[in-house]
């Protein structure tokens, strides 16, 4: 059976066209890259200053100053280009990401994120995030359908401090495809195995079922 | 004009309680000797304006662990337990901003403009307190600029004159910071002569830049 990170970064990968300029977040997201269909090439933007972004070099070829975004060792591939931080966010906001993709805490039927902190538990700033997700064209949440102790993470409201208001298009986990619409959050595929019932059951928004549901493909 | 100078010049500038930018992106990019440079001379009370608050034992970290700050205006300190501990115990105030935000508030400062309306933020808890202006239908949060008394920058290639080139992703908020301070110190990794540098390849005009030691 395939594992959450290969059913989500398949599923998220094929939202991109060819010579998409994306951002991918920390984590699930990053595995995106893996696993582009044949003929879709993407151009990863790396906030910290660069796009072209490639993979982590061979150990002992790493470049201090070519790191990625969470200070990891990576490459920039031929024909990248680095700038400072103002022009990097100037990327981001003025809608030039045709999508950034992130995890998240939260989202809810309005499409609100809430994914950078949790009172009195885990304040580590916004990062680029909130930056990110109000610029992006597309925003992109691909995440594990439930938290750690099977609470549901797609909520009717956010009840954690947001990341931003109602920016989120889709939300991509192992149970399903589900774009986020005015009238709600719509399931557009179930992945292969789940049922209605089961990502229903998993889920604390009002999910609206179209008649043609389809199963992922992977 | 040669704006080498010796260590014991830049120590005569700090000040407890000034208000310095750093530049670096988890340390990628911070003028690490600056930064010892402060820590052993335990100045105290200061504001830094910068990215992030790196790591314990590594860049603006070293700062925060030797408890010489008194305010950080950041956009991340997830990197760097010791920040958070001291924020929650409120030995340190820490003011967070989102990245592309920090970025503009720098680049104000030196720009000599007032502020930005950027619609990051809104709909969050970043918006309290701010104005909210609305343009062509859709809302901003009016941000303002930064300043500080001295930046702190990382180069990979200075003239003497100050003309600075960075280093891949070693850029971040340094040619930003460079702009926006009373008065700007550069580490560089290499110092050349004046006319080494295509003026095609400078970043950072030399006109910004005081001081530069090498790294």
């Amino acid at each position: 059976m395939a594992s959450v990170r290969e059913i989500v970064g398949k599923r998220v990968a094929r939202l991109f066209k060819d010579g998409d300029l994306v951002n991918l977040g920390i984590g699930m997201p990053t595995a995106v890259a893996n696993y582009l269909p044949e003929g879709i090439n993407i151009i990863l933007h790396s906030e910290n200053g660069f796009i072209g972004l490639g993979p982590t070099p061979p150990e002992g070829q790493e470049d201090k100053d070519i790191v990625n975004a969470g200070g990891q060792p990576v490459t920039i591939l031929p024909g990248g280009a680095c700038f400072d931080s103002a022009m990097s966010f100037s990327i981001i906001r003025g809608g030039h990401l045709a999508a950034t993709v992130l995890g998240a805490l939260q989202v809810d039927e309005k499409g609100n994120l809430a994914n950078w902190m949790i009172p009195g538990k885990m304040v580590p700033g916004m990062g680029g995030a909130m930056d990110l997700v109000a610029g992006a064209r597309k925003v992109i949440i691909a995440m594990e359908h439930t938290a750690k102790d099977g609470s549901p993470k797609i909520l009717k409201q956010c009840s954690l401090p947001l990341t931003a208001s109602q920016e989120v298009d889709y939300i991509v986990t192992e149970l399903g495809f589900m774009e986020v619409t005015p009238e709600g959050i719509v399931l557009r595929e179930l992945a292969p195995g789940v049922t209605v019932e089961e990502i229903r059951s998993k889920t604390e928004a009002d999910l609206i079922i179209p008649e043609n549901i389809k199963v992922m493909e992977l | 004009m040669n704006k080498i100078c010796t260590r014991k010049d830049i120590v005569s500038k700090f000040r407890d309680g000034q208000t310095l930018m750093i530049g670096g992106f988890l340390a990628v990019g911070t003028p690490e000797s600056l930064v010892d440079t402060l820590v052993e001379n335990n100045v105290k009370d200061l504001t830094v304006i910068a990215n992030d608050t790196a790591f314990v034992g590594k860049g603006i970290g070293k700062l925060v662990v030797n408890k010489q700050l008194k305010q950080v205006i950041v956009s991340h300190i997830g990197t760097n337990p010791e920040t958070g501990r001291q924020m929650n115990a409120g030995e340190l105030e820490v003011e967070l901003v989102p990245q592309g935000t920090l970025a503009e508030r720098i680049r104000c400062g030196g720009a000599g403009l007032g502020g930005i309306l950027t619609p990051t933020g809104v709909g969050t808890i970043v918006e309290k307190g701010k104005e909210k202006i609305t343009q062509n239908g859709k809302t901003y949060l009016l941000e303002s600029a930064l300043k500080a008394d001295i930046a702190l920058i990382k180069a990979y290639k200075a003239d003497t004159s100050g003309n600075l080139v960075y280093r891949y992703a070693a850029r971040n908020f340094n040619p930003l910071m460079a702009m926006a301070a009373q008065l700007v110190i550069v580490e560089a990794e290499e110092i050349v002569e004046v006319g080494a540098l295509d003026p095609n390849e400078v970043m950072t005009p030399g006109i910004f830049v005081h001081m530069i030691i090498k790294g």
